[in-house]
């Protein structure tokens, strides 16, 4: 499904990512870890297209094609979705009217019934039983004045109506108490599908206990470190995550 | 409904063109020989052109004021021309078929009705073309209910008691640079008259149409709802695209009488010049509404999108007691556009309420400036204020002002004014994009978002179209 080869980019001149490479293949669940400033929100931004970042080498196939031809609206209508670390608020419009139109852009671009207000109205509402939100968010202008952990779930409604093939979701953790994490872990493991992939960005592997991973990336100063299986993510939780760049360090020496 | 304003609200700036018509027009310059020109021209009466007279002598006296926070060449009033009007075979247009066909096809390229059998009902025109009123519809049909609708240069030979009673009586000759300049020379403009206990039946519009090059428009609207009457006005304005700049001095007086309310609508686009500056119009205009008796209310609503520089503040005069002044703006600026504009309100009534939601939006190298006064007199017991001032920024290099001015003189008044700066930068863009929507919805949504408060007090179809009309102003700016 998606494919990074050499992936090399910066911000403002300063090198960000410094050759990364990694293969996601549908049904699959990989997580991307690492010290803060290591560069792994980095990687999903570049993604999904953030102005501020430029590619300065390598290619990202997705679904076989050049990904970085596509506008960022364009990818996310094909299907990539981002659940951000920190959503943005904005005044005076409906969250509800915000998912209906995010909504019907991707049904125009693959060529299903949009839903007007009244149909969509009964869609919402079985979405966001799975994520145990209150109607009331539904009324409420988008993300204004919701605590970390209701944008966060507001982030996973998203996900649940775009339905996407590719989802990026960036320090989902970061603001929730334990039983909102477990909510919204096992919502977004109900959405994950054999044709679905997911790539979880998280610096505490705390996340990675309800989303289990078939695979755990290290990622520090611009580069995969360390690639493993589930158990690496327990192996953090237990050491921290200097070993793994003493060993990649001792290796490059 | 709106039809003016889906005229000046749509699509890209496609009211640049020059109509081709025979003017009548007096050489540039301003001198009491102009002035008697003009009055002789319109057949006033003496007292008209004596108070003209008291104006001009005072309006040399007076120097332009520099205060606002923009920054043009002071216009240079030897080379504006203060008449011209269409050249017609009588001196006020009897039917239709004696409007002069290019003329009525100028209108019809605007889109504005002036003809009743084309229009849909609902709303009543008055059209200004530079220095006169050209026709005004739906005359009769208000006559019926006692609604006076026509041009200014009518109701002074037909309503002239009214006139005399009512002109400068909010706005004096001598108020301010502009405003005197305006008493000197104004030209025409629109005139309502609500009689006591009327609702008027339909909305009451006014398009605005400078097409000289060299012309000022100086028009003057005198609006008057007596006691437990209502009306709804809209107001329009469009001009040619010059790569000079022509001036706009309006005054705009509203006087309610006890439990009469006035809701008074603007969308103005008028050619704000091009990228670089050049060309535009310099919009400098006195508004001000009487809130006169007891329990009246006066409403502005205004969206700002057009001219090279904007000067103005519609403003309440709160003098009866429990009346109502509201001030909702948008005003936006793109490219080199200067704005400063705001609202005052005077309380000066027992138990007064105002409320200002003012939004600024500023583009490209825009400056937008919010300037705000709430004055509470001694004996304005019980006043209350609400202000919003919001500004949203888009790009690195505009700029967003607010200066809010408050007098309290009465211990009992309460006075809230609440300021947020926002901007519209790459992160809230991705986050749409990320979501499928593209650039240019996202912005449309985000400024619909923004200026929800105001849209929400025009008529419905009118605030579809400012919204249309503001994602087009700002096609571009981002991203």
């Amino acid at each position: 499904m998606l494919t990074i080869r050499n992936l090399t980019a910066s911000i403002n001149g300063t090198p960000v990512l410094k050759g990364i490479d990694l293969e996601i293949k549908a049904g699959e669940i990989h997580a991307i870890m690492g010290p803060n400033g290591s560069g792994k929100s980095t990687l999903g931004k570049v993604l999904v297209g953030h102005p501020a970042y430029e590619v300065t080498g390598g290619e990202v196939l997705y679904e076989g094609k050049n990904l970085f031809e596509l506008e960022p609206d364009a990818r996310a209508r094909a299907g990539i979705f981002m659940g951000f670390q920190h959503p943005i608020e904005v005044p005076g419009v409906s969250n509800a009217s915000f998912l209906r139109l995010a909504y019907n852009k991707k049904a125009e671009a693959e060529g299903r019934d949009e839903l007007d207000p009244l149909e969509f109205d009964d869609f919402i509402h079985e979405k966001i039983k799975l994520v145990a939100m209150k109607e009331e968010f539904l009324d409420r202008s988008l993300n204004e004045g919701f605590s970390g952990g209701e944008k966060k779930r507001n982030e996973i409604l998203q996900m649940a109506v775009l339905e996407p093939k590719l989802a990026i979701l960036d320090e989902l953790d970061s603001g929730l108490d334990i039983d909102a994490l477990r909510v919204l872990g096992d919502a977004v493991n109900r959405l994950q599908r054999a044709d679905r992939a997911l790539l979880i960005i998280t610096h505490f592997p705390r996340i990675l206990e309800t989303i289990q991973p078939q695979f755990v990336h290290v990622l520090s100063g611009g580069r995969i470190l360390k690639s493993a299986g589930k158990g690496l993510a327990i192996e953090l939780e237990e050491r921290g995550y200097d070993w793994v760049l003493q060993e990649a360090a001792g290796s490059a020496r | 409904m709106s039809t003016t304003l889906n005229v000046v609200t749509s699509q890209e700036y496609k009211y640049g063109f020059v109509t081709d018509i025979e003017a009548d027009s007096v050489a540039p310059g301003l001198s009491e020989d102009v002035i008697r020109f003009i009055s002789a021209k319109k057949g006033e009466p003496d007292w008209l052109l004596e108070f003209r007279l008291k104006a001009y002598r005072h309006w040399l006296t007076m120097t332009e004021p520099d205060w606002a926070k923009v920054y043009y060449p002071k216009p240079d009033f030897q080379k504006i021309v203060f008449y011209s009007a269409p050249k017609a075979k009588t001196p006020k247009y009897a039917s239709m078929d004696e409007v002069d066909p290019e003329l009525l096809r100028t209108f019809e390229k605007l889109g504005v009705p002036i003809n009743e059998q084309a229009t849909l009902a609902g709303v009543a025109v008055d059209v200004v073309f530079d220095s006169v009123s050209v026709t005004t519809t739906y005359k009769e049909k208000l006559a019926t209910v006692g609604v006076i609708f026509c041009s200014f240069s009518e109701a002074v030979k037909e309503h002239p008691e009214l006139i005399k009673k009512y002109l400068g009586s909010v706005v004096p000759s001598a108020d301010n640079f502009y405003a005197a300049l305006n008493s000197a020379v104004f030209t025409d403009g629109s005139f309502v008259f609500i009689p006591k206990g009327v609702a008027c039946p339909m909305d009451l519009s006014t398009y605005f149409r400078i097409n000289n090059k060299e012309s000022g428009q100086f028009e003057r609207t005198l609006i008057v709802a007596e006691e437990g009457a209502s009306v709804s006005y809209l107001e329009g304005c469009t001009a040619p695209q010059f790569d000079t700049n022509q001036l706009h001095a309006a005054v705009v007086e509203l006087v309610a009488l006890d439990h009469a309310s006035i809701k008074y609508s603007t969308v103005q686009n008028w050619y704000a010049g091009d990228k670089n500056g050049v060309g535009g119009i310099f919009n400098f205009v006195t508004k001000r509404g009487l809130c006169k008796g007891k329990g009246s209310h006066i409403s502005w609503t205004q969206v700002e999108t057009g001219s090279a520089i904007t000067w103005k503040y519609p403003s309440c005069i709160l003098l009866g007691d429990d009346s109502i002044g509201e001030f909702y703006s948008v005003a936006l600026t793109n490219h080199k556009q200067q704005a400063d504009t705001g609202t005052k309100m005077i309380h000066i009534g027992r138990n007064t309420k105002s409320t200002i939601v003012s939004k600024g939006i500023s583009a490209g190298e825009s400056s937008n400036s919010y300037r705000g006064l709430v004055k509470v007199q001694p004996k304005a017991e019980g006043a209350r204020n609400f202000s919003q001032c919001d500004s949203m920024l888009i790009g690195q290099a505009s700029s967003a002002a607010t200066f809010p001015y408050i007098e309290v003189q009465n211990r009992s008044a309460k006075v809230e004014h609440e300021a947020t700066t926002s901007k519209i930068g790459e992160e809230q863009l991705l986050y749409f994009q990320q979501r499928g929507i593209p650039a240019e919805e996202a912005i449309s949504m985000i400024i619909n978002g923004f200026c929800k408060d105001v849209f929400r007090e025009l008529p419905m179809e009118f605030a579809v179209e400012a919204t249309k009309l503001l994602s087009l102003k700002l096609e571009g700016s981002v991203g």
